[in-house]
């Protein structure tokens, strides 16, 4: 698979604060790449840097081949972006916006091709009205429009669906499939919502503190064997102190949502359940969890930096 | 960038600011059309009591030319304002928009981008410069007819011939657009430094209020500086309305006093104009956006 | 022998008195007959370029047109333009110079105006109620044309006019002349002007002269036309 895009050893320093640390990754072409990591990891950053709108302290960054500081304007005349809030200029319509950045972008749009992106992003309707009077997600389809219109090979998505109902976020997610799947783009997109990301994502980076955690696809990142039990119990401070005391201590993972976590081989699980009906845990529940935010939090060492409410 | 400059112009007159200066000019400039066409005579009157104690003047004093010679005095200490509400907002209010990082993604040279906004800043600032002449100077001579300019300096009175008035506000307005330009890249140059239009503005007009007070004030350690300030230059439009004579004291029509300091105060401000855009375009060129 | 020194002494002033007596007769006659030479133009109208001559005010030159009607009626008009002129008007009416009645003429002497030879002719008014106070006149015997005259007035000083005379001259009219008077220094404040005194010095003190000028060059009479009064309104 041809490789897109190539970082290596990128490092971005703000005075004291090392905001990307040697992170080296690469995205292939057809790629939906997941970029993840909690805030404050360094994604935003990554990212402005792939897109020229910050310069890196060092490193390497190639894309299409091309090393992106020589070849900037031919780099970018293939990509599309959206960044965080996407905003556009209020005092214009989303006509008057598409066919401003589709000059931008080396097009010359004509009334047709407008019309079919503002079609495609479901804004054919509201072409001639100020953005100023569009919702969030109006705006937010607006941007995808307006990161499309060129026609680029990349795609890049930061945080889209940022303040979107969750009629929105299916939508976005829906787009970033057709974009994947029939046109045949590479997508990267970072988010924070990790369900969605699980749902899209061919491969996946996480990041945390500006250096790289892991990178792969779904299936070399998740062991089948292994799974995240979480258990309903009557008293939690029971339950905990008769798995510390246990074999199975090493395997205690930091509390979520007021339910206890234990990280196991699956095999080990009828053990473990015998284990604590027998130390007299009443137990409500055992449900094993095996998603991409039980791994995450996994390996980020799940870093909670709000307190677990517990009623 | 030809392109991008269409479309900084397109932006710039899309907004409805752009049309307050405009208005707020017609609106400065009749106020003081009407003031004068009531109170004209009690205005020149005040203007030259200590003149007329000595001399009786006979003739059109106030005329058109005089009219925008006043309009011009006291418009050009205000219009840097309106100036910098555009120019000090280029940068400033994209990024306050969030419209500068999507601008920065597409494939055209940031160099390109500013030098875009910087021309369009320009022409905008050139087009007022414009309505004023339409307004200040077209329309007094309607109003108020055409004569000789009568004009009081500080130490003499020059009485330029009619015929021999309009080239110089051509000149004079030529020079003020200088000004003005020099005014615009302060505001452009300040713009890059916040993320909202308010600090630039009020930044710019901050300067120009400080280097006007270090250009009038007559003291031996602002003297040293004086020269530089672009304050000081800025008024060099009034140059233009002063001219030779010959040793019988006779006016030598078609001359100017001094050459040599519009001159040396277009340098002045061109290198201001320079060294503004010059440092924008720098550090634009290696800036972060963050916003 | 005392007698005798006395009576000599009474002799020399009767004569001297006679003499002054008669010499002030020749003076007044004088003076009428140059009066009578200006009294054959009834009236003019003539085109003349103005200049105002001024240390601190820069002024072109400009056209006029100045009218007279016997025995005082005179107007100067501008022909378009601002002009500038000393408080009180110029009176640059050559018949003004003269007192029309009342006055009593000295003879004050020689003098030379412009290279040519004058007689000194001080008028001194019989009533005190007249504007002028004093006039003297500097008199080309030969021509009977006034050269120069010098006038002190009640309300507006004392200002000087030079005549020259070329192709008018049998009119008593003057090609070319210069009214003189004192001006004020000038100052006005810089917050009015709204500038940066930034001016040469050398200019400044150049611009602090008191002596005032105007200076009119006569180009076409047109005379005894019967001029209307109304023009004079």
């Amino acid at each position: 698979m041809q490789q897109i895009v190539k970082v290596s050893q990128l490092t971005k320093q703000f005075n004291s604060l090392t905001a990307v640390n040697q992170l080296s990754f690469s995205v292939e072409s057809g790629d939906v790449y997941g970029f993840l990591g909690q805030n404050g990891a360094g994604k935003s950053t990554t990212i402005r840097m792939l897109l020229t709108l910050i310069t890196p302290t060092s490193g390497e960054i190639s894309i299409f081949g091309y090393d992106l500081n020589k070849h900037r304007k031919e780099i970018l005349q293939q990509i599309g972006a959206v960044i965080e809030k996407p905003d556009v200029y209020k005092y214009l319509s989303a006509y008057e916006n598409l066919k401003l950045f589709a000059k931008l972008s080396g097009v010359k749009p004509t009334n047709k091709m407008l019309m079919d992106q503002l079609e495609m992003v479901g804004l054919a309707s509201r072409a001639h009205d100020t953005v100023k009077t569009f919702s969030q997600g109006m705006k937010q389809r607006l941007g995808i429009g307006i990161a499309l219109v060129h026609n680029p090979q990349l795609i890049i998505l930061d945080e889209p669906t940022n303040g979107l109902d969750p009629q929105g976020i299916a939508d976005i997610r829906n787009l970033i499939l057709i974009l994947s799947r029939e046109m045949k783009k590479t997508v990267i997109v970072s988010s924070h919502l990790l369900n969605e990301i699980e749902h899209i994502a061919t491969r996946i980076l996480i990041i945390d503190k500006g250096r790289k955690l892991v990178e792969g696809t779904s299936a070399e990142l998740f062991n089948d064997q292994q799974t995240i039990l979480q258990i309903s119990v009557a008293n939690n401070d029971t339950a905990i102190q008769t798995i510390l005391a246990s074999n199975w201590a090493i395997n205690l993972l930091p509390e979520r949502d007021g339910q206890i976590m234990v990280g196991l081989n699956k095999e080990d699980i009828p053990n473990f359940n015998r284990m604590l009906a027998a130390s007299g845990v009443d137990i409500y529940s055992l449900q094993a969890r095996h998603s991409l935010e039980d791994y995450f939090l996994q390996v980020t060492a799940g870093k909670q930096h709000v307190g677990t409410f517990t009623n | 960038m030809w392109e991008h400059l269409q479309i900084e112009l397109y932006k710039v007159f899309k907004r409805p600011r752009t049309y307050l200066s405009f208005a707020a000019i017609t609106a400065l400039i009749g106020v003081i059309q009407l003031g004068l066409l009531v109170d004209g005579k009690e205005y020149a009157d005040f203007v030259m009591a200590d003149f007329a104690n000595s001399f009786s003047v006979d003739g059109k004093i106030l005329n058109g030319y005089f009219i925008c010679y006043v309009i011009l005095q006291l418009l050009l200490v205000h219009v840097p304002l309106l100036i910098a509400l555009i120019a000090a907002d280029m940068i400033s209010g994209e990024a306050n928009m969030g419209t500068l990082r999507i601008l920065l993604t597409k494939p055209q040279s940031r160099t390109a981008i500013v030098m875009a906004k910087f021309i369009a800043s320009v022409i905008y600032t050139l087009l007022l410069l414009i309505w004023i002449a339409i307004m200040g100077l077209f329309l007094s001579m309607l109003i108020f007819g055409t004569d000789d300019l009568f004009l009081m300096k500080s130490s003499y009175v020059v009485i330029v011939k009619e015929s021999d008035v309009f080239w110089r506000y051509a000149g004079a307005f030529c020079f003020a657009a200088l000004a003005m330009v020099t005014v615009a890249a302060l505001g452009f140059f300040l713009s890059f430094f916040a993320e909202n239009s308010i600090g630039p503005i009020v930044a710019t007009m901050s300067v120009i209020i400080v280097c006007t007070i270090l250009s009038t004030m007559n003291i031996p350690l602002f003297n040293l500086i004086k020269p530089y300030l672009f304050t000081t230059h800025m008024i060099t439009w009034k140059e233009f309305f002063d001219f030779r004579v010959n040793d019988a004291n006779e006016a030598i029509i078609g001359s100017i006093q001094y050459p040599d300091k519009i001159i040396r105060s277009a340098t002045v401000l061109a290198i201001h104009i320079v060294l503004f855009v010059g440092s924008a375009v720098w550090l634009f060129r290696k800036k972060d956006i963050l916003s | 022998m005392k007698m005798r020194l006395n009576k000599k002494l009474l002799v020399l002033f009767t004569l001297f008195s006679i003499s002054a007596a008669l010499h002030a007769q020749d003076m007044n006659a004088l003076v009428m007959k140059v009066k009578a030479k200006l009294e054959k133009v009834k009236d003019y109208t003539a085109d003349g370029r103005m200049k105002t001559d001024v240390a601190f005010i820069k002024a072109p030159i400009g056209r006029v047109k100045v009218y007279f009607k016997s025995p005082d009626k005179f107007k100067l008009q501008r022909d378009g333009g601002i002009s500038v002129l000393p408080k009180g008007g110029v009176s640059i009416n050559i018949g003004s110079m003269i007192m029309q009645t009342g006055f009593v003429a000295i003879d004050a002497g020689m003098s030379t105006v412009g290279g040519t030879a004058v007689r000194v002719v001080k008028l001194l008014p019989d009533a005190e109620a007249g504007e002028i106070i004093l006039s003297t006149l500097y008199i080309d015997e030969t021509n009977l044309l006034i050269r120069k005259s010098v006038t002190t007035t009640r309300e507006n000083g004392t200002y000087e006019m030079e005549l020259q005379y070329g192709k008018y001259a049998s009119y008593g009219l003057p090609d070319k002349v210069l009214f003189s008077f004192n001006a004020k220094d000038y100052k006005l404040p810089k917050g009015i002007t709204l500038e940066f005194d930034d001016t040469d010095k050398a200019v400044k003190d150049k611009m602090k002269g008191k002596k005032g000028r105007v200076e009119i060059n006569y180009t076409a009479y047109t005379i005894n036309t019967g001029l209307s009064d109304a023009i004079f309104k």
